[in-house]
């Protein structure tokens, strides 16, 4: 069969099928949401790359200021890891308590999470205080500026996580544990789950390499 | 603990949720994990600085593969693979954009130190 055959043999319609899938199969709702979700989160972890490049460009610029031995104190940055910590911990159990339809416990360590995730927050808070008390603020040196951008970017996102978190509470007792909410659940794990990761990253590079 | 078999297949079969077992294992890791580097920093258990900060390092690689393992339950086979490759990429950029970030500032600021009087004294 020569070329010219085959095309006068192809009608407009199966012209057109070539280009539009006319019957495309089924996409349930949300089947994309959990790639898409880890495709954000690995974006985000771009960001925190740039945001560590950052800090180790500019860890040793003190400007005759104030350095990581004088301003951080490792015991509370024990505290606050040990919160995130409880907090990852607590997670899993809300989803394992999701995964058994359990409205009120997934609900109860949601909110168990947030204490803690809250804790970590308020000493994190009270950190930043006490270094621009000290005068230690972002405008001070290179080192500071790229410590507060890093540490507050990781804050950040705790809080927003926290926001997430209580929203999905109401949520699932508005809606119960419906597919939506549980999907949304995953996708929370995720991000949560996902900033302890790089809090690994901040204490060891940022914390314990700067008291050596 | 789990006698109730859950009832209804949800939609959604991605991320596998992973089982008590497995966050209480991961917990306890990522716990003695953490602990590890910072009694070492803390008490100065070993002299050499350098020593100790490649340890820490040490501990960080291995946290963050046990999180990635126990929390985020990645596995090869989740979405197709597709959320490896992602993981993969990532990491080949990370790797780039930090190294090369350092490598270049590491040079540029050992190039453009600014002299004492008497570096420059003994400039050839």
């Amino acid at each position: 069969m020569t070329a010219t055959a085959m095309k006068s043999e192809l009608t407009q319609p199966q012209l057109q099928a070539a280009f539009y899938d006319l019957d495309e199969h089924d996409h349930p709702e949300g089947g994309s949401t959990m790639l898409g979700f880890w495709m954000y989160l690995m974006s985000d972890c771009l960001i925190f790359a740039m945001l560590f490049a950052a800090y180790g460009v500019l860890g040793g610029s003190f400007a005759a200021g104030p350095g990581p031995k004088d301003l951080f104190d490792l015991k509370l940055i024990a505290l606050n890891t040990a919160m995130l910590l409880f907090s990852s911990i607590t997670y899993g159990f809300a989803m394992l308590a999701m995964e058994k339809d359990n409205r009120g416990a997934t609900q109860l360590w949601l909110l168990v999470t947030a204490v803690f995730g809250a804790a970590f927050l308020f000493i994190e808070l009270y950190e930043f205080s006490h270094l621009i008390h000290e005068g230690a603020t972002p405008m001070r040196s290179g080192f500071l500026t790229a410590f507060f951008s890093l540490v507050g970017t990781h804050g950040l996102h705790v809080t927003f996580g926290l926001i997430w978190l209580f929203t999905l509470v109401v949520q699932i007792g508005k809606k119960g544990l419906i597919p939506a909410n549980k999907r949304r659940l995953m996708c929370l794990s995720l991000f949560w789950h996902f900033l302890d990761v790089i809090w690994i990253g901040v204490f060891t590079f940022v914390y314990l390499m700067g008291m050596l | 603990m789990s006698e109730h078999v859950h009832p209804n297949h949800h939609g959604d079969d991605h991320g596998s949720h992973g089982s008590l077992r497995d966050y209480v294992i991961g917990f306890i890791l990522s716990v003695v994990l953490t602990a590890i580097p910072f009694w070492l920093v803390m008490t100065g258990a070993i002299a050499d600085k350098s020593t100790t900060a490649l340890v820490i390092m040490a501990f960080a690689a291995v946290q963050i593969v046990v999180h990635m393992i126990y929390f985020l339950h990645m596995n090869t086979k989740s979405e197709n693979g597709w959320t490896v490759m992602a993981l993969i990429f990532t990491i080949v950029i990370l790797v780039i954009t930090l190294s090369g970030s350092l490598w270049v500032m590491y040079h540029l600021n050992h190039n453009m130190m600014p002299m004492t009087s008497h570096e420059m004294g003994q400039l050839p």
